[in-house]
Parts: C-alpha cells; structure tokens; sequence
C-alpha cells in the first residue's frame, strides 16, 4: 500500500473532504440558496438576469396533462436534452442527437419512440430522479454542440469544463472528458478524464482518471498535454458572475462550449468534488486563503477573473 | 467574512465531558455503582436469636438493635416470629426491636436478621448534647481506694483518652497494687471502671460487640467500654486500652442501658449466628439508591420491561460514535448514515454470526428480486412499499425454512428492522444501476464493517454496564461526537485517495 503523509499533504495545500464541509461549504454557502443550484430550472431563470448564458429552454413540463404537447414542440427539432430539474449526477438526462423518420435517436445510437420518450417525462414528475424522490418538473433544452476542437477529445458526451468559484474568484478549473468507463457523461468518480487548466492561460496541466494521473485519453488516445481553451477571460468572468447571482460563497460553475453560441452554463454545484485539485497537481488552499485575506474584494466579475488570472497561476 | 471564535465552543465540549466524567465519578463514590461488571461486595448477614419461655401472660420482647454501628452500615432488617407484633422503635437514643404478644406459653424463639455492609467511612451520628456523668456514692473502704486509684491515673495522664488508658493499665492483674485487689474482680470489672471513670468525670458506658467470622453460630457479645472525650464516643478495649473498633467487630449495642428485656417471660437469653455472603456491588447500590441524594438519577426505579427497553436505547450512541468515527476519522463509505448502527441493534439481539448470515441472505434474496421491480418501472413509494413485502415474505419464508431444518438461527432474522432493510436493498440497488456492482461492494462492505465495530462496542459486558448504570457518561459522548464535528484534518482515506500527489511536491 502506498500513502502519502498528512504533512505532505498539509505543505501541497490539499483541501480535504471535512475541511471543505466545515471551512468552506457550511461557512460560506447559506442553506437557502441550495435550491438556486439544486433546481436546473431556478438556476438558468437566476443567472440569466445576470447575463450568463445557458442552453436554450424549449419546454418546461410541470404537469402531467403538458406531455402532450411534448410531441407538437419536438416535431420540428432536431436535438433536445430532457433533464430533471433536480436530478444530480447526470440521472434522468436523455440527450436526442437526431431523427430518424418518426424515432428519436439517443446519443448513444438507439432510436426511441416518442412513447418512451413521454413515460420519461412521467417518471420525472414523479420524481424518479429527484433527490429524496420528491416530484419535480422536466426541462427540455437546445442540444448542445460542443466545439469541434474539445469534442474530439471526448469519448461519446459534451466535454465540459468545471471551474472552482469561492466569493467571486474562479480558483481553480479542470476539463471533464466522457470516456467509455463513464458511459458518456462527465463525472469523474464515474470514470471520466479530469484535465486539470491552468487558471491564468486555460491551457492544461494534468490528467487524472479513477484519481490516477495519464497522459493520453484511454479512449480516443490523444494527448491530453497540449490542449487549450478558447476565450477563457470570458469563461472566468462568466464562472465568476455565477457569484453575484446565487450568492453562493463556495461553488463548482460547469460550463460547457457551443460550436455556435460559445460558452454555456450547465449548471452549478454548491458541493464541488476535490478531485480537481488532484486534476491540477495543486492545492486549492492556497488560493481560498488568498481570497480569504484580501483586504479590498474586487466588486466586478471581470476584476475578479483578472486578478485570478494574475494571481493564482503561481500559487 | 470573519470566522468566529471556536474557543466558547471548546470550553463548552469541554465542560461536557468533564461533567459527564465527574457526575460518573462522584455516583462511583457516593451510591458505590461499581465501574466493573461482576463486581462483588462483601455482605455479613447476622441472625439474633432471643429465647424465652412463657409464663401465660401477655409478652412484650424488646431487643436492642444496632444504630449506626461504626464501619457499616445497616442494608436490611426483618424479624421472624410467627403470631408476635413486631416493630422497631426509636427511642432517645436507642433503636429497639419490639415483640408483643396477648398470650405465650412454653418455649418461645424469635429471630432478628439484619445485613450489614463494611464501610470505613460510617461513623455513629454525634450526641446532640453533652452526655452527663452520674457521679456514685462510695463506701468506705472502696472510696478512699478509688480515690487513690484515679489521683495515680489523673497525674499521668493529660485527656480523657489517656487516663482511661492509666486506669485500665492500673487495674490490670499484673500492675494491681493494694487498693486496685480491694476493688476488682472478675465480675465486676467493666461496671466499677465505668464508675470509675463517671466518678472522675468522664461520660463512660459500655457496649457490645460481636466478633464476625463467617458461618458462625451461637455467637456471644463482647463486651467494650465507651468513653466521651467531649467530642464524640471512643471505643476501647476494657482489657487492653487498645482505641478504636477493629474491623471485624460489629458493636451491636452502644448506648443503650439493655440488651434484651423480655417482660412476660423467664430464662430469656440471646444468641447470634452469622454469615458472610457476597452480593453483586450492582445490586448493592440498586439497594441503596433509592432515598439517596443522586438515587433519582438512575434507571433503577423503572418498570423491569422499561429497564430493559433503555439498556438498549442507550448503547445506541456507542453505535453513533463509532459511525462518526469511522465517517469523519476514517473514512470509510457506508450506505445510509445510519444503517450501520440499526444493523448492529439487530446483531446484539441474533449475535454476530447468525446474524450476518440472515443478514446477507436477506439482503440478496431482496436484491435479486428488485432486479424485477426494477423492470416494471414503478414510482418510487409502491415500489419501496412492495420491497417492504417482499422482505417480510423472506424473512418470513427464512424463519419457516430454517426452523423446519433443524436451524434456530432462521429464526433471529425477525429482529432486523424491516424498513431499514427495504431502504437498504432500494439503496443498494440504485447504487448498482448507477455506479456499477464495484460500489455496491465497497459501500457495502463499508456499511457491514462499521455495523461489526459499532456491535463489537455495543455487546461488550462493560459498555452495556457503564452505559446503563452511568448515562451521564452520554454526556462525554456527545461531546467527542461535537468535538468530531469540528474535525478538520485529513480522512485515513484520503491519504491513500491524494497518493498520487506526491508527484507534485
């Protein structure tokens, strides 16, 4: 077995899993704006006023007479995304990439019937997928076309990006990659490449997948050492204006990028996961202390993400 | 944003475990609960046997009984005497056994059993005021001799004690002069020194002990001579001037004028017997807790059913300590926060190996069937509903099945709690659905380890005997749960999960 000391760690800055809670998510984070970020639905209304862009909402289905209408909206799409609005994890989200004559074609291939599509929307209502099994609505949204230059590095799934935000300040990012492990969608305990960015270029650093560090992307085999982001001042300042409108001190901002309408928020986490650290081969500390000890905060998003451009590179 | 102090809530976990600790501790000294199980205390059981014989007329029997006696104390009293009133009866100084009867023929026997308890720290209740000496005419010549006697012990000696000590020494065979062989003899010693001393000045009486050795009977009293030295009664031996009670004497009489007077009756005499038992320290304080400053503190009062209800209830926070042990400290993933703790209640009551056994079976059986409710794609509270039926089918079909093998073990799977058991197979079959069977055996393995640990604590004799007899001990558990909470270092976990971070240092 091989393990490394308490004080290596405590001298890299690692964040652990008590010390997020108690330090960081319970000090930082008031309980109510947890359903801001627990309710996809609240999220894109909030953060629109805010000027952050998110997938275009087709449909919201609250009730069970309004799937009926699913089928007249769909007529003359081409792809959607149905999402629970309180789901976590990824559960319950089916993503239509195309039509074939009256079937609905999945991501991964598979043609559905519009039936199985609207006992979907049902199960969402009641709640299949919510936490805690209480009912919930269903959203329908814009499919979203990742950029050509991130999607092929991707197995199945849209690459998204994860980035850190504590009191405003984008402190830390990672590139989340789908692979075959993780069945197409971009949760690293599920086995997707975390590509950790650097925060002052957007260009990467590490990778890590099952919290092992690699090189290439175990599936589609490209290296994952030169990749770099397009517009990632605007990412950060976007990231960053998520502070201003959920209020949430301590969050994890996942944006994704459109071949046709650039960065889009996917949505927030007031619980983010310490695997980017691992991603970046640094500590978060450092930085969240930096921003703890800042005598004057910087009011505006785009002060903000400059200063973490600056500042956290080095740290 | 300023991070407040955490110094008031230290203080205040702090002052929790130590008043937890020292309530534990002063309820260890003053009702005596023992901190070990099976702990036995010494306990001697002495029988008064008065025997008389009627003479046709009405009968009253009145034995003097001990009152505080020092270096025990008094646990039970009851008297037998079958067709005799009987009462205890305190009175100026004395308690009495009281035996009345109308009419008595023949020989006649009652019995006095009383238990007493060794304890150094038991002393007689002070004289509210000062006792009198009655001063005694003398005869000539005795009282030129008495005065001799005492004017000698007087000039040797300072206090009280020290001239009771000369008179004794004075009035010993080998040290007797002229006057001392005029006064003493045999029968007459301890009442001429008593007088001797009340002469001079210093309250004396006498007072009858007994000398306990185990299974002994047809015992007689000892006789020893009590002094005031204007504080309180010294007890000394009337030959040797030795001060003090020894520690296997019992004074059953001190104060008091009389032993026994039986009015009715003739050839009254008295005769003990003795016993030493041994009783459980537990039950000893049981005994004595009620009445008691702190008695009210404890669950001894309470119905039997009730009593046992809370022996259970509280181990539970052993079980609670040991999940957030092993959450926060450790690390360890299990399914359900508290599953783990519900699943070690049940093991208590199966014990372990049967109980993991019915456990498993259950838990697989239940899981292999929701594979099918799985496909119906039912709502989430039938389907939790039916999988609530389904395991009382299997347990049920368990117990039937194992019984008719021959095997009782079948039988203990009605103690594990059905609902926990439902959400435990919903839960775990969700996490297959989405994680894989990898984490279903990990969470799984997780939530039994910490169910053994938490059993492990909960069925040890010691923690089911502090945790009862000592529920102010809770109150040091919660605190180090709160301490917990406050933990902010690394996981063990997670110097095994951050390994890979070495590369980077």
């Amino acid at each position: 077995m091989d393990w490394i000391s308490p004080r290596t760690l405590k001298r890299l800055g690692m964040l652990n899993m008590n010390q997020r809670n108690v330090n960081y998510i319970a000090r930082y984070n008031e309980r109510s704006s947890y359903p801001l970020v627990d309710n996809k639905l609240k999220t894109k209304l909030v953060v629109a006023e805010y000027g952050v862009k998110t997938p275009r909402l087709l449909q919201v289905v609250k009730h069970q007479h309004e799937i009926s209408h699913f089928r007249e909206m769909a007529e003359g799409l081409a792809g959607f995304a149905i999402k629970p609005a309180k789901g976590s994890g990824g559960k319950g989200i089916t993503v239509i990439t195309g039509r074939d004559e009256d079937y609905f074609v999945k991501a991964s291939g598979a043609r559905v019937g519009a039936p199985v599509l609207e006992r979907h929307l049902t199960n969402i209502l009641a709640g299949l997928y919510s936490l805690a099994g209480t009912p919930d609505v269903a959203i329908v949204e814009n499919l979203v076309e990742s950029a050509p230059s991130l999607a092929r590095y991707s197995h199945q799934g849209v690459p998204d990006i994860r980035i850190v935000v504590f009191q405003g300040y984008p402190v830390m990012a990672m590139l989340r990659l789908a692979t075959t492990a993780s069945d197409g969608k971009a949760n690293l305990h599920q086995g997707a490449v975390g590509v950790g960015l650097d925060i002052g270029s957007g260009k990467s650093l590490n990778a890590v997948q099952f919290n092992r560090p690699i090189t290439l992307h175990p599936d589609t085999g490209l290296a994952l050492e030169n990749i770099d982001i397009n517009d990632w001042e605007e990412m950060l300042e976007m990231a960053s204006r998520c502070y201003e409108a959920t209020g949430l001190g301590y969050m994890g901002v996942d944006l994704v990028v459109d071949a046709n309408e650039g960065p889009l928020l996917l949505e927030l986490n007031a619980r983010p996961g310490l695997a980017i650290q691992m991603a970046n081969g640094r500590g978060l500390l450092p930085r969240l202390r930096a921003v703890e000890s800042l005598k004057r905060p910087h009011f505006t998003p785009r002060e903000r993400a400059n200063y973490a451009m600056e500042t956290f590179a080095s740290l | 944003m300023t991070s407040p102090s955490r110094l008031p809530f230290y203080i205040a976990v702090l002052l929790l475990i130590s008043a937890g600790i020292s309530l534990a501790v002063w309820r260890h000294i003053e009702l005596g609960i023992p901190w070990l199980t099976g702990e036995q205390r010494p306990v001697w059981m002495i029988e008064a046997r008065v025997d008389f014989d009627g003479a046709d007329e009405p009968v009253v029997a009145s034995l003097n009984i001990p009152e505080q006696p020092p270096g025990f104390r008094i646990l039970t009293e009851q008297a037998a005497s079958p067709g005799y009133g009987f009462s205890i009866i305190d009175k100026s100084g004395s308690r009495r056994a009281e035996w009345t009867k109308r009419e008595v023929s023949g020989p006649q026997t009652l019995y006095f059993k009383a238990q007493f308890i060794p304890d150094p720290g038991a002393q007689p209740t002070q004289p509210s005021q000062q006792p009198r000496t009655q001063r005694l005419f003398w005869e000539e010549p005795q009282a030129t001799a008495v005065r001799e006697i005492l004017s000698q012990a007087e000039a040797r000696s300072s206090t009280p004690e020290s001239m009771t000590r000369e008179l004794i020494r004075l009035m010993q065979p080998d040290t007797r002069v002229q006057n001392t062989t005029l006064l003493v003899s045999e029968e007459n010693y301890l009442p001429l020194l008593v007088n001797m001393l009340n002469h001079s000045g210093i309250p004396a009486r006498t007072a009858d002990g007994l000398k306990l050795e185990d299974a002994r009977r047809r015992q007689q009293l000892i006789p020893f001579l009590q002094i005031y030295n204007g504080e309180r009664w010294l007890t000394l031996n009337p030959k040797t001037a030795a001060q003090g009670v020894p520690e296997d004497i019992l004074l059953w009489r001190q104060g008091s004028e009389s032993l026994l007077d039986v009015v009715g009756g003739d050839n009254s005499e008295i005769s003990f017997s003795m016993l030493r038992q041994t009783i459980p320290a537990l039950q000893l304080a049981a005994m004595q807790s009620d009445g008691k400053g702190l008695g009210f503190l404890s669950f001894y009062e309470l119905p039997i059913e009730e009593q046992s209800m809370f022996r259970m209830l509280l181990l539970l926070p052993l079980g609670a300590l040991v999940v957030a042990f092993m959450r926060i400290v450790i690390g360890i993933r299990t399914s359900g926060t508290f599953m783990p703790v519900l699943i070690a209640v049940a093991f208590v009551q199966t014990t372990l190996v049967p109980g993991l056994i019915a456990f498993l079976s259950v838990v697989s059986i239940g899981l292999a069937m929701r594979g099918y409710l799985s496909s119906l794609n039912l709502l989430l509270v039938s389907r939790i509903s039916a999988l609530i039926i389904l395991v009382i089918f299997i347990t049920a079909g368990l117990s039937v099945f194992g019984y008719q093998m021959g095997f009782n073990t079948g039988m203990t799977v009605t103690f594990f709690p059905m609902v926990i058991i439902a959400w435990t197979i919903e839960r775990m079959s969700i996490l297959w659905e989405e994680e894989g069977g990898q984490e279903v055996l990990v969470q799984g393995s997780g939530s039994l380890f910490v169910a053994i640990c938490a059993y492990l604590l909960m069925s040890a004799p010691l923690a089911g005997h502090l945790t009862f007899n000592f529920p102010e001990l809770h109150f040091a558990i919660l605190g180090l749960i709160l301490l917990m909470g406050q933990y902010t270092g690394y996981k063990l976990t997670e110097l095994k999960r951050f390994t890979p971070m070495k590369a980077y240092d």
